[in-house]
């Protein structure tokens, strides 16, 4: 039975899960402990839980301090403020002195909706990317989630990850022999014809587009990659090798996100048409978060033309 | 503070400060006027005040030292030479390719750094989190963050202030090198920020005052943050910017440049002559002068 959960209520469950396991996991909010789930952690642990007030660059900065002396600090607010607002501390405080410092950012991409582009962080996945050795990790569902969530807690160093604010099904839980490891895509359905590699939610997007198209009599191979840094090159390459076409799937900017991430990996290993699925390089706007999202193509029906249009562009390259 | 006590930091801080202005030579790049002024606060720091024992520089227990103004590594680094972090040749290798005593302060790399620094207002942050973590481990341990009076136009500066005071964090110690100077010039034209007492006190903390170059002064500032309870402490410490070589003082042109040769000479025989006289005043041996006056051993051309 399929779970229709936001991947940030996953989050919330598991830090209030995990808080009794590990004495020395502490969280720290930016008054969006509602928002972000982190209430149940701190209903539960008030004395590890750290509310820091609008003040994300001071937040980054504390959790450095906390994890200096041994603690292992989850830092919370939306993608904008955790990865956007307070970038440089993340760099500078955080990753540079490779402190033990988790930097979550809730609410990532276009599906905040009526918010608008204020709040719709498109460029997380880029510029956590960019710094040297920051793992960037989205997770897909609630199941897959609280998987990371429990693989962050013991993995020593810095990382960041992207919480989606709209319930979605899982699908991972349904996959036979799934499973999670950081650093490691998931194949989610196997395929021949293309393969679409996806994060975050649109996972669940690339799923139904290969349905739609095994319609249509393609075989379109599915992977999940949660973690987008370091990619899984093995998985990228093979399906880069098996299937001739790519198409990268995520809720955000096409500018130096997964897209690039997999296209670094492939032009120099193994070159073959790569579409990026994605925002163009445009700034969101308001609207109710399905609207949004269709509006800038972001679900499985618009997946299903860029799979088309990489089967295309194989199929010329095999004929020059 | 007895006179022996007092003439024996006059004459490490004189040696300090002929150390970090071999390591800017030698580099031909750093920081040493903001160094300069910091440099009799972070001697009393290191050898009178903090809780730390040099062979064991990652006790848990330990008291905390970060230097939020992170270019001042020619104050800090000479001064964890000269308790015994690390040999003084060591500083040979300030900003070297090859070295480890990097341009600004490293944890990984240099033996006795709490917290990687350097970009201004971040330091202080991560001190209100070593300060929280001791307050929630029930450590008796104290966090001490050395600030700049430049530093403090950066807004992150008074987000941690909120949450020091806000956690009541009794355990921290904040100290400002208030030297008055800034790159472009002197702080209260190029961001007014005073009156800085009344500011840090409406944030809820202890605000104290001394003089950053008496070590009695800041000995009772430092006492009096020790027996503040209930609210951070800051010490706002007056300072003279290059302190100790003549015409480096109250000059911010010497916040990040490299002293010529010229320069240099005339600056190191300000120098030895301080370590000189204040070392004798201190009862040093003719080996223990001879040690001090040879700066940093086996530089190049030495």
């Amino acid at each position: 039975m399929a779970e229709h959960i936001a991947t940030r209520a996953a989050y919330g469950q598991a830090l209030a899960e995990l808080g009794e396991k590990y004495p020395d996991l502490v969280v720290l909010d930016a008054d969006l402990s509602g928002s972000t789930m982190t209430k149940a952690f701190a209903d539960k642990f008030p004395d590890r839980f750290f509310d820091m007030g609008i003040a994300e660059a001071n937040m980054v900065g504390v959790a450095a301090g906390l994890a200096a002396c041994g603690k292992k600090p989850f830092v919370n607010s939306f993608a904008m403020f955790s990865a956007g607002r307070a970038w440089e501390q993340v760099r500078n405080s955080v990753a540079y002195p490779r402190l033990n410092v988790k930097i979550v950012g809730s609410h990532g991409g276009l599906s905040v909706g009526e918010d608008g582009a204020t709040h719709q962080c498109i460029e997380d996945y880029a510029i956590m990317r960019a710094i040297p050795g920051m793992m960037v990790l989205s997770p897909c569902d609630g199941p897959e989630m609280r998987l990371a969530v429990e693989a962050l807690v013991h993995y020593d160093g810095p990382a960041y990850l992207r919480l989606g604010r709209l319930a979605v099904d899982s699908v991972t839980d349904e996959v036979p022999g799934y499973q999670f490891h950081l650093g490691k895509g998931a194949q989610l359905r196997p395929g021949a014809d293309a393969a679409i590699l996806a994060t975050g939610m649109m996972v669940q997007e690339a799923v139904k587009a290969a349905d739609l198209m095994a319609g249509e009599g393609l075989s379109v191979r599915v992977i999940d990659l949660h973690t987008i840094k370091p990619i899984d090159e093995e998985i990228v390459l093979k399906a880069a090798r098996e299937t001739g076409a790519l198409v990268t799937v995520e809720e955000a900017n096409v500018v130096g996100g997964l897209g690039a991430a997999v296209c670094e990996t492939v032009c120099t290993r193994y070159p073959v048409p790569v579409i990026r699925h994605g925002v163009k390089d445009l700034f969101g706007r308001s609207g109710a978060a399905q609207a949004v999202l269709d509006a800038y193509g972001l679900n499985a029906q618009s997946i299903t033309n860029s799979v088309r249009c990489a089967i295309d562009r194989k199929e010329q390259m095999l004929r020059r | 503070m007895d006179t022996n006590t007092r003439a024996n930091l006059a004459a490490t801080a004189a040696q300090a400060r002929l150390l970090g202005l071999e390591m800017v030579y030698s580099a031909a790049s750093g920081h040493l006027g903001g160094s300069f002024s910091a440099m009799d606060i972070l001697t009393l720091l290191y050898q009178r005040e903090l809780r730390v024992d040099p062979a064991r520089p990652g006790d848990p227990d330990r008291d905390r030292f970060v230097l939020s103004k992170g270019h001042c590594t020619p104050a800090l680094y000479p001064t964890l030479a000269l308790r015994g972090y690390f040999p003084a040749a060591e500083l040979g290798q300030f900003r070297a390719i090859g070295g480890h005593m990097s341009g600004h302060a490293e944890m990984h790399h240099v033996r006795g750094v709490d917290m990687s620094t350097g970009s201004l207002g971040q330091g202080i942050s991560a001190a209100v989190g070593m300060a929280l973590a001791g307050k929630l481990d029930g450590k008796d341990y104290r966090v001490y963050a050395l600030l700049g009076d430049g530093e403090l136009d950066e807004g992150q500066v008074w987000e941690a202030a909120m949450s020091a005071a806000k956690y009541r964090l009794d355990n921290l110690c904040a100290i400002v090198d208030v030297n008055g100077l800034q790159i472009d010039g002197p702080t209260d034209q190029v961001m007014p920020t005073e009156p800085l007492d009344q500011k840090f006190a409406a944030f809820g903390w202890h605000a104290a005052a001394c003089d950053g170059h008496d070590f009695d002064s800041i000995d009772a500032a430092l006492a009096a943050a020790r027996s503040e309870k209930g609210r951070p402490t800051v010490i706002l410490a007056r300072t003279v910017k290059g302190k100790g070589v003549s015409f480096m003082e109250n000059n911010a042109g010497w916040h990040g440049k490299a002293p010529n040769a010229e320069q240099y000479q005339q600056a190191r025989s300000e120098l030895a002559a301080q370590v000189e006289t204040l070392g004798r005043q201190a009862g040093w041996s003719g080996d223990r002068l001879s040690a001090a006056l040879t700066g940093i051993p086996n530089k190049e051309g030495n």
